[in-house]
């Protein structure tokens, strides 16, 4: 139970993180129709900004808290402005063009992105300096029960922050209305007098923005950030995306916070389950192994990174939509 | 290739001056140093690699972001039926088709579910199975070794023709030839049977109808395509191509470890692509093979001259070229979109409708 516990937090907390890094695709999915394959480094600069102005100011005397926040402050501006440039450079001219164009750039960008992150941030793992002190608060009196740190509590209460004043934006403001009329009909919305442009390029600093907490979040769960870590990272989140219903805002929500608890779920107890000596009660075959090793596992915890890829794959098979989607058609 | 389309007698003595030049490469390279042998073997194998992902991306215009998982699959094909990791030794002839057929498979089975739907899906499936193939390969060391993990497979058996061993030097008289320089004459071979099936693929039934899906998926459905089953055909196509081609890469290599299947290396053969120009097959060829050379030679100039003028490394060759290709991809489509060589449909296609 309190494994089961724990990982249910663990998942939780990061699939609140995939949430707001696939609300970020889904935004530009539902205008555009374009995969943004940037967007998974738009969160690694994030965190690697945080990190930078984090590192500089540990030990200045600064209240640990007001590090983290100017941190923060300091990677939504620079992540905003990758974004609206990527948009405005790679994205807008080839608004019109065939499909395959823009998918192209896009995977361009995020190559450059990465590069120009190992040049500034170098080739090696950079550790998040722990200026906050983790606290663990244990759900029950048991010394061994589920534990919830602090950090974990404060990344749950911002994403969820961020996702509503998402949808208020969204559903509430004439912007949000501005956006939602493009994302149906950009032509008739232009014609209602809405600037598609300017929508579009709203759109991508929304995104970023919330992709920059992202990885501050992330680099501060982990504790590490690492030049190619938003690949990975933005390949989950898509799948969220996808697995929520591409285009849908509540998809994504949900779909991250599916994605996270599978893949929490899956490294926690795939190893058990597909453990060789367990398999032997069942199967012919694998006595050999399990003598050799009894602990080896047919997929264990390193295998972690498949199971978002895989309930990709099933979504796509079965319900393509998504789970809370619209249509996708061929839209034009 | 306008020396191919003149009065015929030209065009003999074009082809004839062409043949001889291919054949005294390597030999002119020699001199210049094994490596460089190596290397435009390195280069014969992206070509071959380009051609196989243009068909994917260039005839169907589907994005495959993970094509060099199917080089992978190849590869590991034959490292494990041609290696002592089995004790397994199987001739090359039998080993390179077998590749073919199990990439082919692995194209099929990702290709069945995504092909239905949009072309975007197809990018980011492919970019994900290229990683989990990366994580297989270096997990099936457990419990069962499979793939040996990281630390690779070696010892794989080279190529034999005959009594010919293309692992090592024959002597013939003065002349040496090298194991590169007869892999550079296998390769030839192959890259021309390629070549000459891509010609032949292009401009039949099957080649029209995926210019025609590509171009209105919806209109070809129309016409009667059967649009699913075309572009599932293009996309086993690519793979086994790829599985081919990752095939020669062991035996050449006589060692492979998942390192070199990374993203970066389908991110590469897909600038290749692009740069060359889309669906057109000397394009891609061209565009390969500048490619291959571009880091070389960025090896060769770049880092000694920030040595002596910096004294120290500021941007390391690898790092510049990818940096190179990342910005080529977006240039190119926003500039030049077709291609260096462009395919005179694709070009059409590709700029902008006016209307």
């Amino acid at each position: 139970m309190d494994t089961f516990l724990q990982q249910l937090v663990n998942g939780l907390t990061l699939g609140c993180v995939y949430a707001v890094v696939a609300l970020g695709y889904t935004m530009v999915y539902g205008i555009i129709q374009l995969i943004n394959f940037a967007h998974g480094e738009v969160v690694m600069i994030g965190a690697m900004v945080a990190f930078s102005v984090i590192t500089a100011l540990a030990g200045s005397g600064v209240p640990p808290l007001m590090i983290v926040l100017l941190g923060v402050l300091a990677a939504i501006p620079v992540c905003m402005a990758v974004g609206y440039t990527a948009e405005r450079v790679a994205y807008r001219p080839l608004r019109n063009a065939p499909r395959l164009a823009p998918l192209i750039t896009a995977i361009g960008v995020s190559i450059v992105l990465q590069h120009v992150a190992l040049l500034v941030w170098g080739r090696n793992y950079i550790s998040f300096p722990q200026i906050i002190q983790t606290r663990s608060y244990h759900f029950t009196a048991s010394e061994t029960s589920a534990t919830i740190t602090n950090v974990q509590i404060a990344i749950i209460l911002l994403s969820v922050a961020m996702m509503a004043g998402l949808i208020a934006l969204v559903y509430k403001t004439r912007i949000g209305i501005a956006m939602r009329a493009t994302s149906q009909n950009p032509q008739v919305a232009g014609l209602m007098g809405i600037s598609i442009d300017r929508v579009i390029s709203f759109t991508f600093l929304i995104g970023a923005g919330l992709g920059a907490v992202a990885g501050v979040m992330v680099g501060s769960y982990y504790g590490i950030a690492h030049y190619q870590m938003g690949f990975l990272l933005g390949l989950k989140a898509f799948s969220a995306a996808v697995l929520g219903g591409i285009g849908n805002l509540g998809g994504a929500v949900v779909g991250g916070i599916l994605i996270g608890l599978i893949e929490a779920f899956g490294a926690g107890y795939m190893g058990d389950v597909t453990n060789v000596c367990t398999l032997d009660k069942f199967l012919p075959g694998f006595s050999a192994a399990c003598e050799a090793n009894a602990n080896a596992s047919l997929f264990g915890s390193s295998y972690k990174d498949v199971y978002a890829f895989l309930v990709l794959i099933l979504v796509l098979v079965f319900r393509p939509s998504g789970l809370l989607g619209e249509r996708v058609g061929d839209r034009a | 290739m306008n020396i191919l389309n003149g009065n015929p007698r030209n065009k003999w003595i074009g082809l004839a001056l062409i043949a001889i030049a291919l054949i005294a490469l390597p030999f002119v390279l020699a001199q210049a140093g094994t490596a460089w042998v190596r290397i435009t073997n390195y280069a014969i194998l992206f070509v071959l690699l380009s051609l196989g992902l243009n068909i994917v991306v260039g005839f169907a215009g589907l994005l495959d972001l993970g094509y060099i998982a199917f080089y992978a699959v190849g590869a590991y094909v034959y490292a494990l039926l041609a290696s002592p990791h089995f004790g397994l030794h199987l001739p090359w002839w039998m080993i390179l088709p077998i590749g073919a057929f199990v990439a082919c498979v692995f194209g099929i089975l990702l290709g069945t579910p995504t092909l239905k739907l949009r072309g975007d899906y197809l990018a980011i499936v492919t970019l994900g199975f290229g990683e989990i193939i990366r994580i297989l390969m270096n997990n099936l060391s457990e419990p069962f070794n499979l793939t040996n993990g990281p630390k690779g497979i070696s010892g794989i058996d080279s190529i034999k023709l005959g009594g010919l061993d293309f692992g090592y030097t024959t002597r013939i008289g003065e002349i040496a030839i090298t194991g590169s320089i007869k892999y550079y004459f296998f390769l030839l071979v192959v890259l021309l049977v390629v070549i000459v099936i891509n010609f032949r693929l292009q401009n039949s039934r099957i080649g029209r109808a995926w210019e025609a899906i590509r171009e209105d998926e919806m209109a070809a459905r129309a016409m009667g395509i059967n649009t699913t089953r075309m572009k599932l055909l293009a996309f086993a196509m690519g793979a086994s191509f790829g599985g081919i081609a990752g095939g020669i890469f062991s035996a050449i290599q006589g060692f492979i470890s998942p390192e070199s299947f990374v993203l970066n290396e389908s991110i590469m053969v897909l600038a290749m692509v692009v740069l060359g120009g889309m669906g057109n097959i000397w394009g891609v060829v061209l565009g390969a093979v500048l490619l291959s050379f571009v880091p070389e030679l960025l090896r060769y100039t770049v880092e000694p001259a920030q040595q002596a003028l910096f004294g120290r490394q500021i941007i390391e060759a690898e790092v510049l070229r990818m940096l190179l290709f990342g910005l080529a991809m977006v240039l190119m489509m926003l500039y030049r979109p077709a291609g260096l060589l462009p395919s005179a449909v694709r070009k059409r296609e590709l700029t902008r409708d006016e209307s």
